[in-house]
Parts: C-alpha cells; sequence; structure tokens
C-alpha cells in the first residue's frame, strides 16, 4: 500500500520539490512502522488474547525488510549513484548513517531464516536469534532520532512504542498481565450471581 | 574588496529585457530596477501574487544554473514558525496578515526607527538579485529575489562604534503560526549577522521574488537574502533589527549549539553530523553538485573571515 502511494504520487509529480528526499524518507518510516507492527504481534496474542495477529508476523517482518531494503536502495542509487567514495565518507562522518546500516545488517539474517524450513532447522536457536529484532528496531528508532533536525519528539514517541512493547515481553509482567486476563475471562462467568437474589 | 555589481549578478539577456519583460507583465509593470534605467516602483499590495512568472527564455545564475521555478520555490519551504513539513508553509500561511506590519530598527545606532513596510519599501528602490540560496539540508535552489541591499537601511539609522552585531528578530504570532504553539522551540526567531557582514553588498533585505511581491510562506513581507550563509541564516518575517555590541545567540544555535554555529557559512569542509555537506542537490536537478565553499560567493566574501578558523568558527 504505501509502496502504491509512493508510485502513484511519483507518476503524478506528487513528492514535493525534492522527490528523492521525499522517498528516502517515506520508506524509512514505512519500515519503522511495519517493524513496530511486527513487534506487536506476540503482545497483542499474548496481552489482548488476539491470537489472528499470529500468522501476520512473519509478512509484517518481511514487508518492514522490503521497505528497509528500498529505504537502502534510495540512499545508494538514486541519492548518492552509487558513488562509493561519498557513501563510504556518510558512513564515517554521519553516526546516522553508520547506525542506520547496523540495523540493515542485523535484519539481514533474520530475514534469510524466516522461512519455516530455517526455522526447524534452528530450533531453539531460532528465538534466540530472531530476539536480534529488538536490537534492529532499537536501532531503527536511534537512526530516525539522530537524522531529524532538531525536533526529536517523533522518534521519542516510536522509541517509547517500541520499549514499551519489549517491557510487555519481561516475564515477570507477563504473567501480572496473563493473571488479569484471567481474571478479566472468568469475571463474566460469575456475573449473573448478583441478580438471583431479586 | 570586490563587490559584484547588478549588471555581474543579473544575467545579460534578462536585464537587457527588463522593459520587455514589464510590458509583459501587465498590471505588474511598475516593480522593476534602477539597473536597466527601468522605474523604480514596487509592486503595491494590489500586486496580485497569483499572476504568472514573468520569465525570461533562459534564466540563469551568474554560474549558468537555471532558475529554480517559481512553484518550487513558493512550495518548498523550511518555515517552522508554520511547520517543520516543507510543504505545509504555502498552505498554512495562506491568509497570514503581512499588513500592517511595522519593522523596528534600533539599539547601538543614533536614529532609530520604526518603519512600516510601505514606507520602506517606498524609501529603498528593489533590485533584482539572483541568488544561489544552499539549505543546511543539502538542497539548495537558484532564486531571482527583489531587495535592497542591508547597508543602505544601516546608513540611515547609523551604527553607533559600539554596535558590532545586528540581531534579528522575527514575528511571534502563535494564533496564526501553529508552529509556534507547544513549548519545544524557543520562539520567535532569532538571526544574527557581524556587522561588517551586513554592511557587504551582498546582504539585502528581500521584498519580492520572481519580479512579484513575496508570498507569505517566503518569509513576506521582509525577509533577509545572504547568499554565502546557508539558508537559515536568511531569516524571515522579520519585525526588529537590533544593533548590539555581543554576539547574539540565534535560535538554532539555542536550539542545537553542537550543530548550528553563528557564522553558518556555507562549508563543504565542515561536515555536519546528519546532511552532506560535500554535496548538494539543486532542486529539480537528479544528480548532486559539489558545494562550494562560501556557496559560490568565496571571491567576494572571503576576505571577511581573514585569519579566522572556518572549522571552529562555523
Amino acid at each position: 500500500m504505501p509502496l502504491a502511494l509512493l508510485l502513484w504520487d511519483g507518476a503524478h509529480n506528487d513528492l514535493t520539490a525534492n522527490p528523492i528526499q521525499e522517498i528516502t524518507q517515506r520508506t524509512g518510516k514505512t519500515a519503522l512502522v511495519l517493524l513496530a507492527l511486527t513487534l506487536a504481534v506476540t503482545p497483542v496474542n499474548r496481552v489482548l488474547g488476539v491470537r489472528q495477529v499470529v500468522p501476520l508476523r512473519r509478512p509484517l517482518g518481511l514487508y518492514a525488510f522490503f521497505y528497509l531494503c528500498l529505504h537502502l536502495l534510495t540512499f545508494t542509487v538514486l541519492d548518492y549513484w552509487l558513488d562509493l567514495e561519498l557513501i563510504a565518507q556518510a558512513i564515517a562522518e554521519k553516526p546516522y548513517v553508520l547506525v542506520g546500516v547496523a540495523a540493515f545488517t542485523v535484519l539481514v539474517p533474520l530475514a534469510i531464516t524466516s522461512t519455516k524450513n530455517w526455522m526447524r532447522r534452528l530450533g531453539r536457536r531460532w528465538r534466540v536469534l530472531h530476539r536480534l529484532v529488538y536490537v534492529a528496531a532499537a536501532l531503527g528508532v536511534t537512526h530516525y532520532y539522530l537524522v531529524v533536525k532538531a525536533d526529536v519528539r517523533e522518534p521519542l514517541l516510536y522509541g517509547a512504542i517500541i520499549a514499551g512493547l519489549l517491557v510487555l515481553r519481561f516475564p515477570p509482567l507477563r504473567r501480572v498481565v496473563a493473571r488479569i486476563r484471567v481474571r478479566r475471562l472468568t469475571r463474566p462467568a460469575r456475573l449473573p450471581q448478583p441478580s438471583r437474589g431479586s | 574588496m570586490s563587490t559584484i555589481h547588478w549588471s555581474e549578478i543579473t544575467p545579460e539577456h534578462i536585464y537587457r529585457n527588463r522593459r520587455a519583460l514589464m510590458r509583459g507583465a501587465g498590471g505588474l509593470g511598475a516593480l522593476a530596477t534602477g539597473a536597466c534605467g527601468g522605474s523604480t516602483a514596487i509592486p503595491g499590495p494590489a500586486a496580485t501574487p497569483e499572476a504568472a512568472p514573468v520569465r525570461a527564455g533562459s534564466d540563469t545564475d551568474e554560474l549558468g544554473d537555471r532558475l529554480t521555478t517559481y512553484e518550487s520555490v513558493t512550495n518548498y519551504n523550511n518555515y517552522y514558525e508554520f511547520s517543520s513539513d516543507k510543504e505545509a508553509p504555502a498552505r498554512l500561511a495562506k491568509g497570514f496578515k503581512t499588513e500592517p506590519w511595522t519593522v523596528t530598527v534600533g539599539g547601538l545606532v543614533r536614529n532609530p526607527r520604526t518603519y512600516a513596510i510601505e514606507d520602506l519599501v517606498g524609501k529603498f528602490s528593489p533590485e533584482e538579485r539572483i541568488y544561489r540560496l544552499r539549505c543546511v539540508e543539502g538542497w539548495s535552489m537558484a532564486i531571482p529575489w527583489l531587495g535592497f541591499p542591508l547597508h543602505k537601511l544601516l546608513k540611515e539609522v547609523e551604527p553607533t562604534a559600539q554596535a558590532k552585531y545586528l540581531r534579528f528578530e522575527s514575528v511571534f504570532r502563535p494564533d496564526e503560526m501553529p508552529g509556534q504553539k507547544g513549548g519545544f522551540f524557543n520562539w520567535p526567531y532569532i538571526e544574527g549577522l557581524r556587522l561588517d557582514e551586513a554592511m557587504h553588498d551582498l546582504a539585502i533585505l528581500v521584498t519580492g521574488l520572481y519580479r512579484k511581491i513575496l508570498p507569505a510562506q517566503n518569509g513576506a513581507p521582509l525577509r533577509l537574502a545572504v547568499p554565502w550563509k546557508y539558508g537559515f541564516k536568511s531569516t524571515k518575517g522579520i519585525v526588529k533589527i537590533d544593533l548590539v555590541d555581543k554576539q547574539p545567540t540565534t535560535f538554532w544555535m539555542a536550539a542545537a549549539p553542537n550543530e548550528y554555529g553563528f557564522y553558518a557559512n556555507v562549508n563543504p569542509e565542515v561536515p555536519h553530523p546528519r546532511w552532506s555537506q560535500a554535496t548538494e542537490r539543486r532542486i529539480g536537478e537528479l544528480r548532486r553538485r559539489k558545494t562550494l565553499p562560501f556557496n559560490g560567493y568565496g571571491q567576494e566574501v572571503a576576505h571577511l573571515y581573514a585569519g579566522m578558523d572556518l572549522r571552529k568558527n562555523f
């Protein structure tokens, strides 16, 4: 969808006066939002009990990676015309580029091992490996934080959302949340009781 | 000291054709410059900003680069008072009132004055100057401004011997400028120049562009254009100019002191943590181009900084 919108606006000359920057920003933000949604799947399942979202996790993660690839290609090809000297200079000179490249590097093995086949082959280690997604998300938010001009409110919001999703996974908190849910789920069964006396 | 002459800044074919252009502009015919011996009136408020821009066939700056289109110049603006989104100011500035408007010039001067904007424009006849504008974010434009040298105004108010710097204060109207709401930034926008920089003939106060009255999103009714410095130095919506003895702390210096210095001369040698300063993208072009020291005005202004470490004084 975001890609369709991007192509539509591109075809209609509607990508601002600085289209390359606009494409960079849009693909980057889409990747970050999709990554946050990927991370939200497990908590939504566990905390809210919406099991239907679980099958969405892998496609969401892969779409996030896809937009990250577009983002990287925009930067290296469209923006810098594969000028390796300038790109190397950018990585060395600008922390945000380095952090962004690191986020991409972390996500590459996760995208590769996202198939059922790899899940089977890695067994328990697959779960451990895929916890790296939180590292990638943290790097992504840091990248965004470093790239905005002074007004860091939006990157901080993304950071807070991702941190919140991470916190929900801590076993003690998970247990608390699960208990609340169990209580909620059992309560309706008792509800009709008070009406008996009337 | 070398200064650029009006005839050098404006491509020859443009000022040669000025009269023809003015005739073509119909109702806008009254605006022009003294350089070609034409009329020196400025478009009054009656001039319609909607009229099509008057342009010669192949307008370029003195380096031979084409002017950025009127549409891009007036729809891609960094004007944080309205929004940090560059396309939003054109929308949000609609209906922004630029009249009545006064500009107070004071501080360390012999003749402090308060000008109504129409008096200011009437007094200092505008001339066209095609300048490159290099934004610190790594994009640039070439814009035909209408304006007058700041030194003409300074001559009238007469800075005292103690005056060393100029402090520019911009309009503060949070009700009309949504970006000023909320306490994130420290409004109003403050900018500054050293007195000798302000006296340089290239530093102009701008009242129009593309031979039309300045649109609100570009900083109407009065903004600065200091072409050898990053765009944020060319402050918009000026209401107050004070001559002071100490270097003023500017808006961006206060917001991010490690990123924005007082001088902010365009300098490909001083990297910025986010944007490439070695290269830039001219709006409307696909490929990056090399950024020139002092934005290509080194011959004219480098002497102002003789003996200064411009890496430290960024």
